[in-house]
């Protein structure tokens, strides 16, 4: 499987507390193809931020790791060490994370860290390395270059700050960029330019990205797969178009109530929502973990545990007994 | 003219931005030269960019702020005469955070009860009856009234700031990204509240949101912000069907909904937002304009009534006569 970017399976993290073990994400399979977005998404506490965390190996010293197999790019990195997976970290799996603040460094300034993180990883010479940085920066879409790489992360607005960090994703051309929640502290203006931004250069490098997200507005506009995460788990999984024209999971067909969408739902009516809350996930779990949210549920589905499937080949796989003609019925 | 709760004219809010020893102050105009209308009953929403001086008005609304220049008046009498508990009392906000803005220390039951104790109510029961009430009001249930918000999700604990500002029976709520810090189901919870509270006790809401899609949801009347002047306001279907300023067309085509088919949007807005201390001459839009002109880097434009609605662009009405 040359195309394939990045293969997870068996994913579990634990996290012992003083009340019990957290299953903070339960038995988690991804994958990603050459040129593919997959967006995970899910409510605060779900787990997807872990998830990315546990693939770059950055998870906090607590947590405990379990996995079966972790590829990037065909090579299996399970069992590299710190070293070789921070030679990996920047260079063949790049991250952007949320607030750009915090992940550039305030004291020096974006050409010193550009330059920095090329010398790191490639035998590259300072003029060299900053000639690509230089170019880089160019490439997404900021102007007066030469004059920004001497500036200060303060110096600059949110959407240049988020540019840049993508530009110093892109420097070592990485297989795989896992980007979490990327424009959640951005307008709506500059969110709009930098998911297009994305979209374009990932076409242009062929990239796998994994786009964390809350938004299911983002994930609709530039996901080809969706994992849909509940409580640690992946509930629904399939196409972009199969999960909003026909979500199966009841969770999934929640959330897509919640949402106001214009011209859809009408001004003034009240919304759908989900009644109750996450369940706690110390200790085991039996059953599934929807249920007690679930208008369907029924005491089967709090015995048993279901495991991810899909009905036919080309269908997307979820997580629930319940027959889906009752289930229309009812909603 | 009972019926209009909040009539600001003109206001303009400053502030002298220090930059650095010996190169003197300058002036920032968050707010410059608002006009605005809210009557009993209506949801105005203000949106914009961050910067662009939502806050700040929303601030100045609440008696948080004084404004530069300008008046206010509310329900006929000018906000500054107002004394600050009765304006308290007529006025109360939500915040975005529920997180930050409940104190940590004190229980549930007292966090809402305080505005109580500030306006000078001394009997107890009477204070706990209204708390009760209040907590029913907004779905929380009284069991919840010695807990610590620590104890609370983060739905509960925006109910719970929403209590608080109802417990004093205002008329005038404004909401400063009531939803923007919940998780999407909650969201949702929580917009169908604060619609039914509308209903119920007949409030006239403020709020800013960046969300648009809550917005057309929620507001009957909008009002977009550009660089501190209000750059169009209209009825939440007029705008939202036919918007008339450049920025605005730009901002709702940024909105993502969520149809997959569509793609991401180009809106050729430019990455920068420009520095608010040093505002562009004219237009203050007119660099990001798609549709500028050369008029607009010389001179600002009037404002145009089209209708019901207002736009402040020089597109619209006659510049020449």
């Amino acid at each position: 499987m040359p195309d394939r970017v990045l293969e997870v399976k068996n994913l579990s993290v634990d996290i012992p507390l003083a009340e019990g073990v957290l299953h903070a994400v339960d038995d988690l399979n991804i994958h990603v193809d050459k040129g593919e977005t997959l967006c995970i998404v899910g409510e605060s506490g779900c787990g997807k931020s872990l998830t990315s965390l546990a693939i770059m190996d950055l998870l906090p010293k607590k947590a405990i790791r379990k996995l079966h197999q972790l590829d990037l790019a065909g090579t299996s990195i399970l069992d590299y060490s710190e070293k070789q997976m921070s030679d990996i970290r920047g260079n063949k799996m790049g991250m952007i994370f949320q607030e750009p603040m915090t992940s550039l460094n305030p004291a020096f300034t974006i050409g010193n860290q550009m330059v920095e993180t090329l010398q790191r990883h490639r035998n590259i010479s300072g003029e060299n390395a900053k000639k690509t940085a230089l170019i880089m920066l160019e490439k997404v879409g900021i102007t007066a270059a030469d004059q920004r790489l001497k500036q200060y992360p303060h110096q600059l607005s949110g959407g240049l700050r988020q540019r840049v960090m993508i530009a110093m994703t892109l420097l070592c051309e990485p297989e795989l960029i896992i980007a979490d929640e990327p424009t959640t502290a951005l307008d709506v203006t500059i969110q709009a330019q930098i998911l297009l931004l994305l979209k374009e250069l990932q076409s242009e490098y062929e990239m796998g990205l994994i786009l964390i997200t809350h938004d299911l507005g983002v994930v609709a506009r530039i996901a080809t797969r969706v994992a849909v995460m509940y409580a640690g788990q992946i509930v629904e999984e399939g196409t972009v178009q199969q999960i909003f024209e026909n979500p199966m999971h009841p969770y999934t067909r929640g959330l897509m109530r919640c949402i106001p969408v214009p011209g859809k739902t009408k001004p003034g009516e009240p919304l759908g929502s989900i009644p109750g809350m996450v369940p706690s996930l110390i200790g085991e779990f039996t059953g599934c973990r929807f249920a007690d949210r679930c208008s369907h549920a029924t005491d089967t589905c709090r015995s048993l545990n279901v495991n991810l499937r899909a009905e036919e080949e080309n269908t997307q796989a979820y997580r629930c007994i319940i027959d889906p003609k009752t289930m229309a019925k009812v909603a | 003219m009972s019926d209009v709760m909040i009539n600001a004219s003109n206001v303009t809010r400053n502030f002298s931005i220090s930059r650095g020893m010996f190169r003197g102050k300058k002036t920032l105009r968050a707010v410059n030269g608002v006009n605005l209308t809210v009557k009993r009953g209506e949801v105005l929403a203000l949106v914009g960019e961050s910067g662009c001086g939502k806050t700040t008005l929303a601030k100045i609304l609440l008696g948080l702020l004084p404004q530069t220049a300008g008046s206010i008046t509310l329900c006929g009498k000018p906000i500054n005469e107002v004394p600050r508990l009765e304006l308290a009392r007529l006025v109360q906000p939500i915040f975005q955070d529920p997180y930050s803005s409940l104190n940590p220390r004190k229980s549930i039951g007292s966090i809402i009860g305080l505005p109580m104790h500030v306006q000078g109510v001394e009997d107890s029961h009477a204070i706990r009856r209204q708390v009760e009430t209040t907590m029913d009001l907004v779905g929380l249930p009284s069991r919840l009234f010695g807990s610590y918000p620590n104890q609370l999700s983060g739905g509960q604990r925006q109910r719970v700031a929403i209590a608080r500002a109802l417990v004093n029976r205002p008329q005038v709520i404004v909401c400063d990204e009531p939803t923007s810090a919940l998780d999407v189901s909650v969201q949702s919870q929580i917009l169908n509240l604060l619609s039914d509270l509308r209903k119920e006790l007949n409030l006239t809401y403020i709020i800013i949101s960046h969300n648009l899609a809550v917005v057309e949801h929620i507001a009957t009347r909008v009002a977009v912000m550009y660089l501190g002047r209000l750059v169009e306001e209209a009825k939440t279907t007029e705008l939202f069907a036919r918007p008339q300023h450049p920025y605005t067309v730009a901002l709702l085509e940024s909105v993502l909904t969520p149809e997959p088919s569509l793609g991401i949007p180009n809106t050729q807005l430019g990455a920068s937002y420009p520095n608010p201390i040093d505002p562009p001459n004219g237009c203050a839009f007119h660099p990001r304009c798609a549709r500028a002109m050369p008029q607009c880097s010389t001179q600002a434009p009037n404002g145009t009534r089209l209708g019901q609605a207002f736009v402040e662009c020089h597109l619209y009405g006659d510049e020449s006569h």
